[in-house]
């Protein structure tokens, strides 16, 4: 009976809009990435600061983002932004901005960990070449830094795909809801239909996700020694 | 914008309700998942044949999906093999099928944390492969995965936000009908902050202050 029910993956273009939803979730993982990266590296350097109400400031937007789950941030901004300013934002804005600002905050300190793991003789013997303090990070700091923080950017990568499953939540027509839909249409002709098409996104993120720990877990061996 | 008090007082009892499901849920997975974490870091450490293979595809499968498909497929999908589990056995199941895998690399970040010199001392004075593990291996491994361990409860309390979806009362499930039934936007998610912040906040600055003491433990300084 339950091998019956295998061809609803198949049937019709059911194939096609599930696909057309995992790429609304890549897509949204990716561009958030993009951003959160770009923020991200910013805000590691500005962590290295002299001030310390700057690192303060810093930090205190990290743990924010730690402490609190991200779906409670997706509420927040999703429902939060229509109770307090009265403005409607779409589901994937909604998206956006949360996993923008959490992949900056996690991205800080990836890039702070890697500044600061730094031996201080690079700087010092940068410094003793001349190199101005653009010329420090450039030449020194930054390729090292990348190197040191690739890893946990990959690891960082694969946990914003699996988070971005979430977005289904408020409304956002990703490859879960998308299979929803399917899974109810069929309910009559195909009383199986949630198992095969739960298994199919299961399977469909890990094969999204999987090459990504693998490069992160090979980097991480091929650098450490 | 007026924050209706009212409304937040009345509500305190729900959403107690709700911590205490929230709490209990991520108990339950913790220690599950620290059983699980357990077996599966023996199983890799003494490479046990054929074991190990299952034991890694159980890892990158869990590790690489997220929380939600793994409890729609457990409470939705399974029903239709014929395996009807509650509400609360899905959400455990799926925490800890989720956790014993981080928790597996924490213990095992651990156990490979002790020098390769230590386990030679300990060989050579005699000791037998029991006595090894319990005077020189698990006395520092323990210490070493304090602090991985105890990012994993904050990181699992957390995932328990998403059990909602499969019709538990939880702090997210209350809050979203809340939402839907009063529009009281703005007040509901406070509270919902308001109690995450008190789950999740003592016990985040319980473990700073631990790994300082793990670190102190370690160099002595």
């Amino acid at each position: 009976m339950l091998n019956s029910g295998i061809s609803v993956i198949t049937e019709g273009i059911n194939l096609q809009r599930l696909m057309g939803g995992l790429l609304i979730t890549v897509r949204i993982a990716f561009i958030s990435l993009a951003v959160g990266c770009a923020l991200g590296i910013l805000l590691g350097l500005v962590r290295t600061s002299r001030w310390k109400i700057v690192r303060f400031a810093c930090r205190l937007y990290l743990e924010v983002f730690r402490i609190i789950p991200i779906l409670v941030w997706l509420f927040i901004v999703y429902f939060g932004a229509t109770g307090v300013f009265d403005i409607h934002l779409d589901g994937e804005v909604a998206a956006l901005i949360v996993f923008s600002l959490w992949g900056a905050a996690e991205m800080s300190d990836l890039v702070r960990g890697a500044l600061e793991s730094l031996p201080k003789h690079q700087i010092e013997s940068g410094r003793a070449l001349g190199l101005s303090f653009w010329g420090l990070y450039r030449y020194v700091l930054i390729p090292q830094a990348v190197r040191r923080m690739l890893p946990g950017a990959m690891n960082l990568a694969t946990r914003m795909i699996k988070t971005t499953s979430l977005v289904v939540l408020i409304g956002v027509i990703d490859v879960v809801k998308v299979g929803q839909q399917i899974i109810e249409l069929s309910l009559l002709k195909t009383p199986t239909a949630s198992f095969w098409i739960y298994g199919l996104i299961f399977l469909l993120y890990f094969i999204v996700c999987y090459p990504l720990s693998r490069l992160s877990k090979k980097l991480e061996d091929r650098w450490d020694n | 914008m007026n924050i209706n008090w009212e409304f937040i007082i009345n509500n305190v009892p729900l959403y107690q309700k709700a911590a205490w499901i929230t709490l209990k849920l991520a108990a339950f997975g913790i220690a599950a998942s620290l059983v699980i974490g357990l077996l599966c870091s023996i199983v890799l450490y003494y490479k046990a044949a054929g074991l190990q293979k299952a034991v890694r595809v159980y890892i990158e499968l869990s590790r690489n999906t997220p929380l939600l498909i793994q409890l729609f497929f457990l409470y939705y999908g399974l029903t239709k093999l014929g395996i009807t589990l509650s509400e609360e056995t899905c959400a455990v199941l799926g925490l800890s099928f989720l956790g014993g895998s981080y928790m597996a690399e924490a213990f095992r970040g651990g156990i490979e944390s002790v020098s390769r010199s230590q386990i030679e001392s300990g060989l050579s004075i005699g000791l037998s492969k029991v006595q090894l593990v319990r005077y020189v291996i698990l006395p520092q491994a323990v210490a070493m995965t304090i602090p991985a361990i105890g990012a994993n409860c904050i990181f699992l309390l957390k995932e328990t936000s998403i059990v909602g979806v499969i019709a538990i009362p939880d702090l997210m499930h209350v809050t979203q009908d809340l939402i839907g039934m009063y529009y009281m936007t703005v007040e509901s998610l406070a509270m919902l902050v308001v109690s995450y912040l008190i789950l999740l906040l003592p016990l985040s600055v319980f473990l700073t202050w631990l790994e300082r003491k793990v670190r102190y433990a370690e160099f002595g300084n």
